[in-house]
């Protein structure tokens, strides 16, 4: 059998190619977060001061909702079938987990980065600096991406593809969401944001010890 | 387990919550043995099939497969030498035949050269490109038999493998489980028909969830 990583990266290239074809993030879920953004001050009504408090607070709830659909993608559309030729050529479960958070994490930042730039069009958020901004989006979004895996497999082996997966990963996304928003309040406000960028870094070392260790089991419990 | 036995299961059950489906299950599978499984719709055989193939671990009873028992962790070592074609194709959606192919081809240590021969003796060569939600059930089917030969398995397991193919295919399908047989490997096809798989070297019978040799 080829190493693992070699196994994630073939992996993360399929589904990287069958979301080209699909185009479910970049004809749907793009286009829905940008409206979510875009409704949003219709809302609530033109003060510029307002939006700019709470631009960067919106754009991560945006990236939450959208991007757990994003990273649910396969959950909704992909065969069992397809899931048995997998385990039957003998594809480590932790590479298919690394293979698919991999994939979710590089369409995310697709996401991200575009709902990003409508969240700075609408909201005019201030920020500080670019680079601490991609740093906590590249933190953030490997943590949704990787939580969207898990929680994918674990609804799969409990034979509810699709209803129940969001629920499951919601409250996981929680620790994610207090950390990036709180590091871009503290970045917004020229406060330190040791901290919070170090609670993504912790959530996200923890749930990639969970993936890889529960991965095995899920995808047995699946069968 | 002796050498020959490729399948061994001794008194396996399976259940889904409440409800048996394979109930006091003996049967042994050697090398060289082309097994026809035959049962009605609802009898078990796709349960069957999947408990050999390891993808699915008995309620009660105990099974040897490839040598590794049912239901370990050691099953994922033998899973390499089994081929499975069920009801509904194994290649992925979003991607072309072709793109499946070599995706198996590259997860099983092959070139990309590998998935375009076996594309070719399933005579689908020239659907290459084309992508599997715009493929006939047929195309799949021969794309899943060609799946299959990539990877030269022990033990290939063909669920209603002829439903909705044309005579050629009917015909691969033939010659991919004389060809693991001939290789010392065995192949099971299970068919509600019985006028189907006439060189079974075995005849199963699956009725509720029970199995009998038909001699």
């Amino acid at each position: 059998m080829i190493p693992l990583r070699h196994q994630a990266l073939l992996v993360a290239a399929a589904d990287l190619r069958a979301e080209r074809r699909t185009g479910e993030v970049a004809w749907v879920a793009i286009p829905f977060g940008v409206v979510a953004l875009l409704v949003i001050p219709m809302a609530i009504g033109i003060d510029t001061a307002l939006l700019a408090r709470l631009g960067s607070g919106l754009f991560w709830v945006v990236v939450l909702l959208f991007g757990l659909g994003v990273t649910q993608r396969q959950t909704a559309s992909g065969s069992s079938a397809h899931d048995d030729t997998l385990r039957l050529l003998g594809v480590d479960p932790a590479a298919r987990f690394v293979g698919s958070s991999l994939a979710s994490a590089a369409l995310l930042l697709g996401f991200a980065g575009i709902v990003g730039f409508a969240t700075v069009i609408l909201y005019d958020p201030h920020l500080a600096s670019w680079w601490i901004l991609a740093a906590v989006v590249a933190l953030a979004v490997a943590g949704l991406a990787m939580v969207g895996t898990i929680t994918g497999a674990v609804a799969r082996g409990i034979g509810s593809r699709t209803t129940l997966a969001p629920l499951l990963a919601a409250p996981l996304a929680i620790p994610i969401l207090l950390g990036a928003t709180q590091a871009m309040e503290g970045m917004r406000q020229g406060a330190g944001i040791l901290r919070w960028m170090l609670l993504l870094a912790l959530v996200d070392s923890l749930v990639a010890v969970a993936g890889v260790l529960t991965a095995r089991p899920l995808e047995e419990a699946a069968g | 387990m002796s050498p020959q036995n490729l399948v061994e299961l001794a008194g396996v059950a399976v259940r889904r919550g409440a409800t048996p489906i394979l109930r006091d299950v003996d049967v042994v599978i050697r090398s060289g043995d082309l097994v026809r499984l035959l049962g009605p719709n609802g009898s078990g055989k796709t349960t069957l099939l999947r408990l050999i193939a390891t993808l699915t671990s008995p309620s009660a009873g105990t099974g040897t497969v490839l040598g590794a028992p049912l239901g370990s962790a050691t099953v994922g070592a033998v899973r390499p030498g089994i081929g499975l074609v069920g009801h509904q194709t194994g290649l992925r959606a979003g991607l072309t035949l072709g793109e499946n192919l070599r995706f198996v081809a590259g997860l099983a240590g092959l070139p990309n050269q590998a998935a375009e021969t076996a594309l070719q003796r399933v005579g689908l060569h020239g659907a290459r490109h084309r992508r599997v939600e715009h493929c006939s059930n047929g195309m799949l089917r021969r794309a899943d038999l060609a799946r299959l030969t990539l990877g030269e398995p022990t033990l290939i397991l063909l669920d209603e493998a002829h439903v909705g193919l044309d005579t050629d295919a009917v015909a691969l399908v033939a010659d991919l489980a004389s060809g693991v047989v001939a290789r010392g490997g065995a192949a099971v096809v299970a068919t509600h028909d019985a006028s189907t798989v006439d060189n079974a070297t075995r005849t199963l019978m699956l009725i509720d969830g029970s199995v009998r040799e038909r001699s």
